[in-house]
């Protein structure tokens, strides 16, 4: 069920990531802050035309990490030196330097998979709608060979005839209004 | 005259003077066209199903097995004492290392940025997957009642009793579980855009329904793929340190044994190497027919094979460093349990499987990948992957047998030979690993979409088509 009504924005579909690149530069100089572009592949440059430079999945991995080295530490301490204290051939009970390899491991890996869901989350996935799906020449052309400029009727700029009038004068294939 | 002869080769690149990554033509859809087509044709080619045949048919032989097993506990198999290590650890060893080529590809080459990887990466990946899936049954089997292999794990119970995490074979739990669970995220976060393709290209309403869900709701956003870069770059870095780390440890099961022939500081390394060595072999065993089969000569070019026989060439030489280093301790250590074990591993009454080793893994790989030639022609690469794989289970049936079976004590001395039951689940495994690759072929774009698609010329961006109005 979509969530609202009315018009989620106005799509233009390019040929080229050049086009794509110069529309989306041009339309953040012009003041445009509610867009977003939607490409076959990773195009950095677009993402940096539309103001996106970084993002928090580094600092989510290093947290991860983190926290994975933290609790097999204390894990394996625990076990070893109260739990379950086992004499081997005299060694120390807290034997760091043994408790070091399942550390390492599950350092990597909850720092992977909190770079994988993290990643995931931040994107807003998995998710089962979205109204740029409801676009006739999207899924033809965004996962394949097209590149797409989508302004949101969010933004306060944004005027259905205007913006249109506005995205024309780029030289785009098509422009079409995606509806919720 | 050579050089003019290179230049007129359409299949090399005038302005590198190297095979092409990608034989040129192509374009975005086409490519999307012909990955995609692969999987979505309601067409199965009848070759698929009699491969598939022969894996699946090996594969319940596994079952049968594995049942037997069970029924009869692990004397069906030829160890005793005192060789207590027999196939399943071969196996095991083997297995995992030939999965190591496949996060190599996909973590340490992405972060070398040798972009022609792009071509073979996904299904060196789903390679290691299922090479892991064979190598983790081996230990949970050789441990005779794997009912109760979750006692390796920490879990607490009604008898108070916990994990000894000073044991190697403790470390190998955590190793080999990270390494399965970071391969298989890896794998599955690089084929989500894929699988937005997929969904979009599918024309069956059930493709649509299965792909979607699989696709999470990727619609190509470029925020979005920003963010899956730094994941997928980040998931390269935390792989590339854990696949040293995994055959490290395996190595450790043997280093830290105080055994003539195991207790050695060159194993992590010359582990970590042949690990590498048997994977790329691997690769290239799957690689060549795959693209024959399939026509993806255009995307699974001669460079690609060109550039697998350089890095075995490598990793060959540091493994031939490996071996030629443990018969330089054995007699340097002047320890006479280690010159022993040495002499009898190559002229004992199992020596001949030194030879077949040595002759697979250094004479035959080691002198011929020099030739460029030789390195291009898909044939003899076919051969040489065979004659790899093969040299590299022979290295380790000579270290996991060759190690134990003439042991301290002439009284307690013994011979190794393997039962039925042990070729069973050998073949077996084989087959598993081939039934679910095909199935990996026919089901999932066995070359990633996305990533080729970055590679060809279309994909440039120059400044003056960006350039905007107010100027930058």
């Amino acid at each position: 069920m979509p969530a609202r009504e009315g018009t989620y924005g106005l799509l233009a579909e390019f040929d080229t990531p050049g086009d794509l690149v110069r529309a989306a530069r041009q339309a953040r100089q012009d003041g445009w802050r509610r867009m977003d572009c939607y490409t076959p592949y990773p195009v950095e440059e677009a993402a940096e035309a539309i103001g996106f430079h970084r993002n928090k999945v580094p600092l989510l991995t290093l947290t991860g990490g983190l926290m994975g080295l933290t609790a097999m530490f204390l894990l394996e301490t625990w076990i070893s030196v109260w739990a379950f204290p086992l004499n081997i051939g005299g060694r120390p009970l807290y034997s760091w330097p043994a408790f070091i390899v399942p550390a390492y491991e599950w350092t990597i890996l909850f720092a992977g998979l909190s770079a994988a869901f993290g990643m995931l989350a931040l994107n807003g996935l998995p998710s089962l709608y979205h109204p740029l799906f409801n676009a006739p020449n999207f899924r033809n052309g965004a996962t394949t060979d097209k590149f797409f400029l989508c302004l949101e009727a969010l933004d306060p700029k944004f005027d259905l005839v205007e913006a249109k009038r506005y995205l024309e004068s780029f030289q785009p294939v098509s422009v079409v209004e995606v509806e919720y | 005259m050579a050089t003019s002869e290179l230049k007129h080769d359409p299949r090399i690149d005038p302005a590198t003077g190297e095979y092409r990554v990608i034989a040129p033509g192509q374009t975005f859809r086409s490519i999307t066209e012909k990955i995609s087509r692969i999987v979505l044709t309601p067409e199965t080619p009848l070759g698929w199903f009699a491969i598939f045949a022969v894996g699946g048919a090996l594969a319940t032989m596994l079952m049968v097995a594995l049942t037997w097993l069970f029924l009869k506990g692990t004397g069906i198999w030829a160890i005793s004492q005192p060789v207590a290590w027999g196939f399943a650890i071969i196996n095991f060893v083997w297995w995992i290392g030939i999965g190591h080529a496949g996060t190599l590809i996909s973590a340490i080459l992405l972060l070398f940025k040798q972009s022609w990887r792009n071509s073979i990466n996904r299904f060196a990946e789903a390679m290691t997957i299922f090479a892991v899936v064979c190598a983790g049954m081996f230990p949970l089997i050789h441990t005779g009642r794997p009912w109760l292999a979750y006692w390796m794990l920490p879990l607490p119970n009604t008898m108070n009793v916990w994990p000894q995490f000073r044991s190697p074979l403790m470390w190998d739990v955590f190793a080999v579980s990270t390494y399965a669970t970071i391969s298989v995220v890896f794998w599955y976060i690089g084929m989500v855009p894929d699988f937005g393709t997929m969904r979009d290209r599918a024309e069956s309403k059930y493709a649509q329904y299965i792909y979607g869900l699989c696709a999470l709701g990727w619609r190509g956003s470029v925020r979005h793929w920003s963010r899956y870069e730094t994941a997928s770059l980040l998931l390269a870095g935390l792989a590339t340190p854990l696949v040293l780390s995994v055959h490290t440890v395996i190595s450790f099961d043997f280093a830290v044994a105080v055994l003539p022939g195991w207790h050695t500081t060159i194993f992590p390394p010359y582990f970590v190497a042949g690990a590498i060595y048997s994977g790329f072999a691997m690769v290239l065993t799957l690689a060549i027919p795959l693209r024959k089969f399939y026509h993806l000569e255009g995307l699974v070019t001669e460079r690609h094979i060109d550039n697998m026989g350089k890095v075995m060439l490598a990793t060959g030489f540091i493994v031939a460093y490996g071996y030629g280093m443990e018969v330089f301790m054995a007699w340097y250590s002047a320890s006479h349990w280690e010159a022993f074990m040495m002499w009898n591993r190559m002229f004992g009454p199992m020596g001949w499987s030194y030879w077949v080793l040595i002759t697979c893994n250094l004479a035959i790989p080691l002198t011929t990948l020099w030739s460029r030639k030789l390195r291009t022609s898909i044939p003899f690469m076919f051969f040489i992957s065979i004659v790899v794989n093969t040299g590299m289970w022979f290295e380790r049936f000579v270290i996991v047998v060759t190690s134990l079976y003439r042991d301290f004590l002439p009284s307690s001395w013994g011979t190794y030979r393997a039962t039925k039951w042990d070729y069973a689940v050998y073949a077996g495994t084989l087959g598993l690993f081939t039934a679910l690759f095909l199935l990996f072929v026919r089901f999932l774009p066995m070359i990633p979409m996305s990533e080729i698609r970055m590679m060809l010329p279309g994909a440039k961006i120059t400044a003056k088509a960006t350039a905007t109005e107010a100027g930058d």
